[in-house]
């Protein structure tokens, strides 16, 4: 099978491996590089498990082909906590029950940071069409809604 | 079995490439193509895609909007230009979606899906298509009717159609799973009135065919008619005329022929 360099920032950090041609983001983020904070669900981009941020915009690495982020700046789940502190999201998630079995966390967690990094401030409507893309079959939603709307409130007052 | 990547700059290249590399296929933001490949087609060997920026624009222009093949859902639904066309481009998949899947992937959607195209076809839209052969643009309508057998290295670079029409757009999609759900159906109508009446109508429907497909017989029953419950009965009842819905995980044929003239009249008159 021909191999093919690709490169790109993972994380703040540079990232360079080789791996076979028509790989998709998923398997070189997990097989080659070993960012398993990135989970594969369904493969067939409806569960959202495995959503990642691209160069600003939320996408599904499990349909995303890895040639062709070549140079990009590709953000996981891993990169939310600084320094020993988890992210405001992960602390509204962990104080709101919003993860439980936690295999869709990674992807709802990206898709949050997506929303707020857009709207910083953004309504329960906001919250509901920025997840509708990520499936979750523990909590019902509503804890995921209150843990985005609360590290929103967090950020601002923060902020303020 | 190996899959490969094969990158062009420009379109004509990646023509001959469709024509002579294995297995080759055509991918835009991979949302239907990489799926294919991830649930093992093995017909699927080598990923064709076209690097020019120019298939990701969208062009306003005086008379005609034309959408590039590249662009991307979101990039229509955060156009207000766009009115109800950018609607319908944000009642497709979630955020993640909409930032990958393409405009000239839609028209390649199977059903449930493809709702994008239903508006398009409502608004007269026309195909542009690059080829070995040349270039060409046809209309929507008869695009649906060849796009599962399309010449060899036919790529499909953009989609235009009257920005008057734009105006006059109507769109709904129907389906079960609230905020986001697959397509029970999916209903677009570019309606214009004088004198009080329908003066011309164009209705397609999306999840009612194999393709999406244009409700002729409710438009000939539209024409002449006012806007108002008993002016609309005769285009409702119509509507199904020379459907063949597909019975699938989200519902059954039946289902969808009893509920399109429901959604249809709700469409019409609100």
């Amino acid at each position: 099978m021909p191999k093919v360099a690709i490169r790109f920032t993972l994380n703040g950090s540079e990232a360079a491996e080789f791996v076979e041609s028509g790989t998709t983001l998923l398997g070189a983020l997990r097989d080659k590089l070993g960012e398993t904070s990135v989970k594969g669900g369904c493969l067939q981009g409806t569960c959202g498990a495995c959503s990642v941020i691209i160069d600003g915009a939320l996408k599904l690495s499990c349909l995303t082909l890895a040639e062709s982020c070549q140079d990009a700046r590709i953000e996981t789940v891993a990169a939310l906590a600084r320094g020993g502190l988890l992210h405001p999201l992960q602390r509204a998630f962990v104080e709101t029950f919003a993860t439980q079995c936690g295999f869709c966390t990674s992807g709802m967690l990206m898709a949050a940071k997506a929303l707020l990094d857009h709207n910083a401030t953004p309504s329960r409507e906001d919250v509901i069409e920025a997840i509708s893309g990520n499936i979750c079959r523990c909590t019902g939603y509503e804890p995921i809604i209150q843990a985005i709307l609360a590290a929103s409130r967090a950020a601002t007052s923060t902020a303020a | 079995m190996s899959l490969t990547l094969a990158t062009f700059e420009g379109v004509h290249k990646a023509a001959l490439a469709l024509c002579t590399a294995r297995g080759a296929h055509y991918i835009g933001g991979g949302t239907l193509l990489v799926r294919r490949a991830n649930e093992g087609d093995l017909s699927i060997e080598t990923f064709v895609r076209v690097t020019d920026p120019g298939l990701a624009a969208i062009t306003l222009g005086p008379g005609r909007i034309t959408l590039g093949a590249s662009v991307p859902m979101a990039a229509i639904a955060a156009r207000s230009e766009l009115g109800a066309l950018a609607r319908a481009a944000k009642t497709i998949g979630g955020p993640a979606v909409r930032n990958m899947a393409s405009v000239g992937g839609n028209l390649f959607a199977p059903s449930p899906y493809g709702d994008l195209g239903v508006a398009l076809l409502a608004l007269d839209a026309g195909v542009s298509i690059e080829s070995g052969a040349g270039r060409e643009e046809i209309p929507l309508e008869t695009f649906y009717t060849r796009r599962q057998r399309l010449p060899s290295g036919s790529i499909v670079t953009a989609v235009s159609f009257a920005r008057a029409a734009l105006a006059n757009l109507r769109f709904a999609k129907v389906s079960r799973v609230k905020p986001k759900g697959s397509a029970v159906l999916t209903i677009a109508a570019v309606l214009a009135e004088q004198d009080g009446v329908v003066s011309s109508a164009s209705i397609a429907l999306g999840c009612m065919a194999e393709a999406p497909m244009r409700a002729r017989a409710a438009e000939a029953a539209l024409l002449g008619r006012k806007l108002t419950r008993e002016g609309i009965a005769p285009a409702l009842a119509a509507a199904t005329a020379d459907t063949a819905p597909p019975t699938d995980a989200i519902a059954s044929a039946w289902y969808r022929r009893q509920v399109l003239p429901v959604h249809l009249g709700r469409l019409l008159v609100g």
